[in-house]
């Protein structure tokens, strides 16, 4: 940040105040530097926006429905006829998704990252790092899709020993979520390694380090904070990932379960799934949107104030 | 066993040279199961490299496989229909999808270079505004896009917009979420411009707005464009806040921007996939073909774009 804050130009702003010439546009000047600054600003609005939009009925929500029962409750039918707000369901196809993402992601990412930084030669790299990046702009709706007709079916004729019962999978879209997230993580690892100097890999050669022990030992370690931020970013695109899992998963069990080979809801697909149906302004279902959307929130918010200094810390280790 | 030569300093060769002769001379001598090992997690970085990009190729060869007896000229011209899945086409969302990325466009150049020009050019770092500003992007970028769809279906769509089920909602609620993205990448851009640059022309007694227009945009062109292309592509492909603010009915008629019900392609394709019938998948799996010519190419461009002006800079 300090480097940054010399190369502004507030200091050439000064050195050009005794000149003037520049005094004619003056008025012009300061218009733009409002409007400029109210973009700027805008960014607060939204977040603003977001934090009330979010509140309001949550606050209405947790009116009728007590803490406790949300947070805690094991059954989720909100839209039942004997409607129950416990929100755990949810949450845990979250985490199932998550967990299994970063199964699929962590190694095949960072293999990747490795082989790209420190095996592989020139002219591969100049190949396949951009194809990783063009990969990355795969649209969800297409990976989801692409879980639902294809893994699903493929995953139960490899393994048909397993319990699959339902055409949806929670498993199986945690793993295409994985797939999705891959070319995140391998990326920004992959430029953290390039970043570590080369000196440290030299070091280690002289003194007669093999190809492996230089990465394992000495790149990994000194790459480790962009190595982390890299599987953050990639976990809160998992947790925040939508059309996958409303696709692959299925409309989901009310009950507690831990099932990976059936179908579950995520807080996402739940919002998702929910407001695309027709559903009246002002009743509690409508609210149910909001306090799942601002759990969801909350809990990205953590993760991102986690890793924002988690990254911070390491980088004080190793500059 | 290569090092990329290309990247290392010239007084650096020397030392390079000196080291890898040193090692391989250790590796002759060196135990068989050391050697096995190198071979082996070798081996163990291609499979993992491998697998990704065999996984999303395979996502591209299924719908090209499955979607490839729907493409065709109707694909595009032909509205959607629940009956006739055979003729059964993207038209209307892809009209709503032009409408709905038009306004993207139109509101994120402005606000998303502004932002990153006053942030860059003009804030002052150490007032706690400026940085409140930084902080709060950064975390918006990080908000699970669903989120946004929140807000636009809170503010936009009801509340004091209440501009209703239309794709004016739709624009607008994308924007904000691909805002953060456009700024921070703008930012990178304009940081990158050598400072010197702006020195000379306040030099010559350009003003700051001249110096900014005139020299430091022009210079920070191509990356801004990057993040701009990169940003609108994401936009394109975006479908879970849009399920919220309306983008989910079955639109028989052409879209307008402020006035009708309308789509977007990603919805529509997860609304045909959604039906039980054979055809409406193989109709979503070429809705699927044309998302990803869009979006491929658009994310090529800009990467190509990148790279070409990354190696001018190194030249």
């Amino acid at each position: 940040m300090a480097d940054s804050n010399m190369a502004t130009p507030a200091a050439g702003a000064d050195q050009r105040r005794p000149l003037k010439g520049a005094g004619r546009s003056r008025i012009g000047e300061k218009g733009i530097k409002t409007f400029l600054a109210i973009c700027a600003a805008f960014s607060i609005i939204v977040t603003t926006g977001i934090v009330v939009a979010l509140v309001i009925p949550t606050v209405n929500f947790f009116g009728q429905i007590t803490i406790t029962e949300f947070l805690f409750g094991v059954t989720w039918a909100p839209a039942f006829a004997n409607p129950s707000f416990g929100v755990l369901p949810i949450v845990v196809g979250t985490v199932i998704v998550v967990v299994t993402a970063l199964a699929v992601s962590i190694p095949i990412g960072l293999a990747s990252a490795i082989y790209l930084s420190e095996y592989a030669s020139p002219s591969v790299r100049k190949v396949v790092k951009p194809v990783l990046e063009v990969l990355e702009g795969i649209p969800t709706v297409a990976i989801g899709l692409f879980a639902f007709f294809f893994m699903r079916p493929l995953a139960e004729s490899l393994f048909p020993f397993f319990p699959w019962e339902t055409p949806f999978s929670i498993g199986v879209a945690g793993m295409a979520v994985g797939l999705l997230i891959v070319p995140l993580v391998a990326s920004v690892a992959e430029d953290a390694m390039r970043s570590v100097p080369s000196g440290l890999r030299e070091g280690a050669y002289a003194l007669g380090a093999s190809k492996m022990r230089v990465t394992l030992r000495v790149v990994f370690p000194a790459a480790i904070s962009g190595i982390i931020a890299g599987i953050v970013l990639g976990t809160s695109r998992a947790i925040g990932e939508t059309m996958v899992v409303l696709i692959a998963a299925g409309a989901g069990n009310p009950n507690l379960t831990f099932d990976w080979f059936n179908s579950a809801q995520t807080m996402t697909a739940y919002i998702g799934g929910t407001a695309t149906g027709d559903i009246a302004q002002g009743t509690v279902v409508y609210d149910t949107i909001f306090a799942v959307g601002t759990l969801l929130f909350t809990m990205t918010l953590i993760m991102n104030i986690i890793a924002t200094r988690l990254v911070r810390r390491f980088r004080e280790v190793y500059e | 066993m290569v090092i990329d030569k290309g990247k290392q300093p010239q007084r650096s060769r020397l030392a390079v040279a000196g080291a890898r002769a040193a090692t391989d001379s250790i590796f002759t001598t060196s135990s068989k199961s050391d050697r096995v090992a190198n071979v082996l997690f070798r081996a163990l970085l291609l499979l993992g490299m491998g697998f990704a990009l065999l996984g999303l190729a395979a996502i591209i060869i299924w719908s090209l496989v499955e979607g490839a007896p729907r493409l065709g000229p109707e694909l595009i011209f032909e509205g959607p229909s629940s009956i006739r899945p055979e003729s059964a086409g993207y038209r209307t969302a892809i009209l709503g999808t032009l409408w709905v990325i038009g306004g993207v466009v139109l509101f994120i150049v402005p606000v998303g270079v502004g932002a990153a020009i006053y942030l860059e050019e003009y804030a002052d770092n150490t007032r706690w505004w400026n940085r409140l500003i930084e902080v709060n992007i950064q975390n918006l970028a990080a908000v699970p896009s669903i989120v946004f769809g929140i807000l636009g279906l809170a503010f936009i769509v009801r509340g004091p917009l209440s501009l209703g089920f239309v794709a004016a909602a739709g624009s607008f609620t994308l924007s904000l979420l691909v805002l953060p993205t456009v700024i921070l990448a703008s930012r990178e851009a304009i940081k990158a411009v050598p400072n010197s640059t702006r020195l000379g022309s306040l030099g010559l007694g350009a003003s700051q707005w001249q110096t900014i227009w005139h020299h430091v945009l022009p210079g920070a062109l191509p990356g801004i464009l990057t993040g701009l292309i990169l940003s609108v592509s994401r936009a394109i492909g975006e479908a879970a806040p849009l399920l919220l603010v309306g983008a989910v009915t079955f639109v028989t008629f052409d879209p307008s921007f402020f006035e009708s019900q309308y789509s977007v392609l990603p919805v529509q394709i997860y609304n045909y996939a959604g039906r039980p019938q054979e055809e409406f998948r193989v109709l979503a799996a070429a809705g699927v073909i044309l998302m990803l010519a869009v979006l491929l190419t658009m994310n090529s461009f800009a990467i190509w774009l990148r790279n070409h002006y990354e190696n001018k800079n190194k030249r």
